[in-house]
């Protein structure tokens, strides 16, 4: 990066340190947290939203909708989070060749299972072999990004059936009497009033969901935990700076780092909390009420 | 989001149709000297230079990829890959499951490296990366096994107290013992396991496979292997 680090080798004390920190590993390194903060942008809103449809599926009056619903919460709620990242990924991953494979080679007469070799024509391959890995490493991505959501889509369908539930009866009656249909009554009074029930179990989720991004790199992207094991790993002289062990130092920067990653959201969920509670019919509504009195 | 997964999809199909065919290289990055990730990040080391040669040789266009070792056969399985070059060893075990091109490293030894030379690697515990032939060497020898899933940790066992030693390629832990100022030492004599180190094919590969056989023995041939070995692995390391 800077010109006075072309030979490392013969650097010494602060300039070394400042040309090893800033080499083209630590930059991905650098890199990487904004893959964990892209990761968590994108799979708060779409597991958000898979919970929303999974809580009213779960609530629906049509049968099939609602067993549908239910078996998708308990379902994947009662598989470890390890395997589902283990299998479905790869399940989902050979799906969808498998899928275009029948599109695009029709006439390809081998066998596709071949033992433990799981083989499509080369032109069914996603991406295509021929991809540059930045294709590769963005289809990982988004595989991520399908696979929390499904997961935490789980969970947060749990917490919203929860907290749609836990709406007084008496709001609904009410605007029920006013004249509403099911779907206004849905729309103005249910949902609105929902959140504050909801919220902790979801600011529960959102911590976890932190901490989790680690199981990035069982899915191929290479996150900030993988990259502070690389980094800090013993260099040998094979290395442009040959370094002793120094894991310890690499995992107390990325403690300190979800610490404050927590600390922020904790922040801003409370302040959440406080606005969501207003003028609400719970504990914590009066509470307000009476303090600004 | 099934938009998003949606347009990654056809992105990355639109992305390489006019593209010759690449073969992906598939390898650990973590084993140095025969690869790992060097500092500007890229994949480096005697295998770097070996594939690039190779597919050089071969006319192919190649494409350099990391995997952890644990899940490096499964994967070149499942197609994320078609070639394992990662040190891996030619074993009668693997061969079952993968085909091997011909060794490009001779079968070399392997060795026990500990804090003192009288370790107990007989009855002690020693390291080893998990799934290797030396893992399997020592469950076999009477001393209690511990695994890791990267060589680096294998080594760091022994540095901190949790294993009397550990048993690897001595390609690989040749630099750590005269690189660590007399802290690490080489425990008894040196084993001499596998059938040397080879690329790993899909079985149903064997296209590309035969092409990779061939500029390894063009490569023999001519001598421009040995003098590789030399460059990477040092003097004493065993040559064609």
């Amino acid at each position: 990066m800077f010109s006075f680090c072309a030979d490392p080798k013969s650097l010494e004390g602060f300039s070394w340190l400042v040309c090893y920190l800033t080499s083209g590993k630590h930059i991905d390194f650098y890199w990487s947290f904004l893959t964990v903060l892209i990761l968590l942008a994108v799979t708060a809103p779409s597991a958000l939203a898979f919970g929303f449809g999974g809580a009213m599926a779960a609530r629906s009056p049509i049968a099939p909708l609602r067993w549908f619903g239910k078996t998708y919460t308990a379902m994947v709620r009662g598989v470890p989070d390890i395997v589902f990242f283990l299998f479905f990924v790869i399940a989902l991953d050979q799906g969808i060749e498998w899928m275009k494979h029948q599109v695009v080679c029709p006439d390809w007469d081998q066998p596709i299972r071949q033992g433990l070799e799981f083989r499509v024509c080369p032109e069914a391959k996603v991406p295509l072999g021929s991809s540059a890995q930045i294709w590769h490493q963005l289809y990982g991505f988004a595989l991520a990004v399908f696979t929390f959501a499904i997961v935490f889509g789980a969970f947060a369908a749990n917490v919203l059936y929860g907290a749609m539930n836990a709406v007084p009866r008496a709001q609904l009656e009410t605007a029920e009497s006013y004249g509403m249909s099911q779907g206004q009554v849905f729309r103005r009074i249910l949902v609105p009033q929902m959140w504050t029930y909801a919220l902790p179990g979801l600011s529960n989720l959102w911590m976890i969901l932190i901490k989790a991004t680690p199981l990035l790199f069982l899915l191929g992207v290479k996150d900030i935990v993988y990259w502070a094991r690389e980094l800090g790993s013993a260099k040998t002289q094979a290395y442009a700076y040959p370094h002793p062990d120094w894991r310890l130092w690499y995992f107390l920067f990325l403690l300190v780092v979800y610490l404050c990653m927590t600390r922020i959201s904790e922040i801003v969920l409370s302040r959440l909390t406080r606005r969501l509670s207003h003028g609400q019919a719970t504990a914590a509504g009066e509470a307000m009420r009476r303090a600004a009195q | 989001m099934k938009k998003l997964l949606l347009a990654t999809t056809l992105l990355a199909l639109s992305g390489g149709i006019a593209a010759a065919q690449t073969v992906r290289l598939g390898t650990e990055g973590a084993y140095p000297p025969f690869n790992f990730i060097d500092d500007s990040g890229n994949v480096a080391g005697f295998e770097r230079e070996l594939g690039d040669e190779l597919c050089k040789r071969a006319g192919l266009t190649c494409e350099w990829v990391t995997n952890d070792w644990d899940s490096i056969i499964p994967n070149l399985q499942s197609g994320n890959y078609d070639v394992i070059i990662a040190g891996m060893s030619i074993t009668d075990e693997r061969a079952k499951v993968v085909d091997f091109s011909e060794n490009y490293v001779p079968p070399a030894d392997s060795a026990y490296v500990g804090l003192t030379a009288d370790a107990d690697i007989k009855g002690g515990v020693v390291s080893a990366q998990v799934g290797t032939i030396q893992a399997g060497y020592v469950a076999e020898s009477g001393a209690t096994l511990l695994e890791f899933p990267t060589p680096d940790e294998t080594v760091a066992a022994v540095r901190n107290g949790e294993a009397v030693a550990v048993f690897a390629d001595k390609d690989f832990l040749a630099p750590y013992v005269t690189e660590s100022n007399g802290e690490l030492t080489f425990v008894g004599p040196d084993v001499p396991l596998g059938g040397g180190v080879g690329m790993a094919f899909r079985q149903s590969d064997d296209e590309l496979r035969e092409k990779f056989t061939a500029a390894i023995q063009a490569m023999k041939a001519d001598g421009s292997l040995n003098p590789l070995i030399e460059k990477h692995f040092g003097a004493e390391a065993k040559k064609f």
